[in-house]
């Protein structure tokens, strides 16, 4: 079959919400773009354990630590479901990796944030896990069949998450003032960064209506960011706080929130490196991978040694 | 038209003929495909996949990252390099024979309305 063939056939699947599996032919520019989104997810994933993992010492009752222990895992969980579905696309583990750890695949620019107290980790959960549940419930209809299952498993884990964080700033709301305040102050620091979550404006997302007649993305950068933003409006009212956003306003002809502008200097500051947080959280990532080589080696070497033709014993 | 990648990847079987691990990546643990049985009387159902250095600790992975919220009864790991598939790019070619076949369905047969729900 010729290319144009082959690019018509393609495409006509994808039209007709025909997953596209691993050995199907595919376009280079198609398995690229998909193995630079699903491997940068599961970056985010990984590197996303290090601002919780700052508070398993010291959460306030062992119910906590438990289950921020428990909602750590399930990240690495999802992080590994990740980099399998990008591996069926021809990249190895070892290379994603060292693109994460040599600074040239990007994470979720969000991880780039310090965790302060421990209203943060509520913040966390209901702010940054929200955007991104509503970014993955939209990509469970992803056109790679790998992806797209990936996502239904992380989705069907992920809704704790956001519930155990809702809880946790609700537990503060009903508090002393100081608890009240600094349920507040996280809020507060964690709002914008949240919105920064679904990317780049519409019009300056260069790959979005290639990923958009691909499949690969659903729904528009903007699109999301406002559905995250009518979700949350709501909810922030339960717990008697507000969001830090003198332009947040029901618009009652588009029926949606209206928001105050991004500040996307800052944003581009961030994926760039020079967030608060980078070079710790990729100093603390390549440290874990080394600190475990002995590990990796180990275990190889047992399983060598294991796979050797017993020689007999007396 | 060669868009083959050398390379073991989940999906991907059965183009390479050499068997065993991927010279290019010595370090690497092999690749493993995870089937879980979710309750007594179910089938084992291919869930994903995942690295490890022999069949143990493959399954001791999935229990980790497949069974945390008592998905399964039962796992099998094989690794898979071990499976062979299909051609896509012949799969026409394959299941062509069962298509003009549509006797065997039971809606092929039309019976007389007191007995059409047998």
């Amino acid at each position: 079959m010729d290319l144009e063939k082959l690019a018509t056939n393609f495409q006509q699947k994808i039209n007709e919400e025909i997953k596209i599996e691993p050995k199907d032919w595919m376009p280079d520019a198609y398995r690229k773009t998909n193995i630079r989104q699903i491997s940068q997810h599961a970056h985010s994933e990984i590197v996303g354990m290090l601002p919780e993992g700052n508070w398993i010492t010291r959460a306030p009752s062992l119910k906590r630590k438990a289950i921020l222990l428990a909602k750590i895992q399930d990240e690495a969980g999802h992080g590994l479901y990740l980099y399998s579905a990008a591996e069926t696309l021809g990249i190895s583990r070892e290379e994603m990796l060292e693109q994460l750890h040599t600074g040239k695949a990007k994470y979720s620019s969000i991880f780039n944030y310090p965790s302060l107290t421990w209203a943060d980790m509520g913040a966390i959960g209901w702010l940054v896990d929200g955007a991104a549940i509503v970014n993955q419930i939209i990509l469970c209809r992803t056109s790679y069949g790998p992806y797209s299952r990936a996502m239904i498993r992380i989705c069907k884990e992920e809704s704790f998450h956001q519930r155990q964080g809702f809880e946790i700033l609700w537990v503060l709301s009903q508090g002393t003032k100081e608890q009240k305040a600094m349920c507040q102050d996280a809020i507060n620091r964690w709002w914008w960064p949240s919105l920064m979550m679904f990317g780049p404006k519409d019009d300056e997302s260069p790959n979005t209506a290639q990923s958009l007649a691909w499949k690969i993305k659903i729904k528009t950068n903007d699109e999301l960011r406002q559905q995250f933003v009518d979700m949350i409006a709501e909810q922030v009212k339960v717990l008697g706080m507000t969001l830090p956003d003198p332009n947040l306003k029901w618009n009652t002809k588009k029926l949606h929130y209206d928001f105050g502008e991004i500040n996307w200097q800052e944003f581009w500051n961030v994926v760039n490196g020079n967030g608060p947080c980078n070079k710790q959280r990729l100093n603390a990532r390549i440290k874990a991978h080394k600190d475990g080589a002995w590990v990796r080696e180990a275990a190889s070497a047992y399983a060598a040694k294991k796979n050797q033709p017993q020689s007999k014993v007396a | 038209m060669n868009n083959l990648i050398k390379k073991y990847f989940y999906g991907d079987y059965g183009e390479i003929e050499e068997g065993g691990s991927n010279t290019s990546q010595e370090n690497q643990w092999p690749l493993w495909e995870i089937f879980i049985r979710s309750k007594q009387g179910l089938d084992h159902k291919h869930v994903g996949s995942l690295h490890a250095a022999d069949a143990k600790m493959a399954i001791e992975n999935a229990r980790d990252v497949y069974t945390r919220r008592l998905e399964g009864v039962s796992i099998w790991v094989v690794e898979s390099k071990y499976i062979t598939a299909n051609n896509p790019d012949e799969a026409g070619e394959l299941f062509e024979p069962a298509k003009d076949k549509i006797y065997r369905h039971p809606t092929f047969y039309k019976l007389p309305d007191k007995v059409n729900h047998m």
